[in-house]
């Protein structure tokens, strides 16, 4: 039951916070309705048991992501493009894009959420008394070394090319 | 109410990334259209979230984190490329820069 209501609340919050970030005029309004978002998409991973998920999405999202967005917005000057009108001629072409989804959402609400089957938990994937934290990093640094290695790397790129890209000239 | 399954987070997962597709199509904003790609980028997460928890199996989550890892570099990256093209163009609107169109 109190499931339940966290799972809508934090849904309002991610679903809601979403749609006002792409419809505000100014980018740090958006910027601002945007971490609302993400501080419910961190709220929806507590309530599936993934504490180290939502930990993670709060540290690095809200706490890194989106104050480096907020520092682009504090020196890129947008006075004028606050101004000028938001939305570009492209939204026949969006509506199209998302036409499939929503159709799908409306059919998935029309048959009820007994009607699908997802695969069920194999007993050998349970969990074996471990937290979640221990569970992922057992998983990260055994099955996954290498991809964790290989994003390092990708982090070490997205470094010195964000570095070059910033610079006075390029 | 009824108890919240997996299917809810499916829902929800393919409602924010319809919000975030419209906000990258339609927005004229640079800045905006990189937030809408870290909406898009929630959703997925949203999506392998959910079905780790339904397989009972933290690979999902481990994906997650990947995903993120590449949202952190992409957003690095895109931000420099907007203040790079600020500083030649004076401007974060999507549809001035089109050098490249014929």
């Amino acid at each position: 039951m109190l499931d339940t209501v966290l799972f809508y609340i934090f849904a309002l919050l991610t679903l809601g916070g979403g749609i006002l970030a792409i419809t505000r005029r100014s980018p740090v309004h958006s910027a601002i309705w945007l971490i609302t978002s993400l501080l419910g998409v961190a709220g929806l991973y507590l309530l599936q048991r993934a504490e180290f998920m939502a930990g993670v999405q709060i540290i690095l999202y809200v706490g890194g992501i989106m104050v480096l967005f907020l520092f682009v917005i504090m020196l890129v000057n947008l006075d004028v493009a606050a101004k000028e009108k938001r939305y570009n001629s492209q939204k026949w072409i969006a509506g199209a894009c998302v036409l499939v989804l929503i159709v799908q959402a409306l059919w998935f609400v029309a048959e009820g959420a007994g009607r699908f089957k997802l695969a069920q938990a194999t007993p050998a994937g349970a969990a074996d008394g471990l937290g979640n934290s221990e569970q992922v990093s057992r998983v990260l640094f055994s099955q996954y070394l290498l991809p964790f290695e290989l994003a390092s790397i990708l982090l070490l790129v997205a470094i010195i090319g964000a570095v070059v890209m910033a610079k006075k000239r390029i | 109410m009824s108890p919240i399954t997996t299917n809810h987070y499916l829902f929800l997962s393919a409602a924010l990334l319809a919000v975030g597709t419209i906000g990258v199509l339609t927005r004229r904003n640079i800045v905006v259209i990189l937030m809408s790609i870290e909406l898009i980028l929630n959703a997925v997460n949203i999506n392998l979230v959910a079905f780790s928890n339904q397989l009972g199996n933290v690979n999902g989550q481990v994906f997650a984190i990947f995903i993120i890892t590449d949202a952190a570099a992409e957003a690095a990256v895109g931000l420099g490329i907007l203040i790079a093209l600020f500083r030649n163009k004076e401007t974060v609107n999507a549809d001035e820069v089109d050098i490249l169109k014929w």
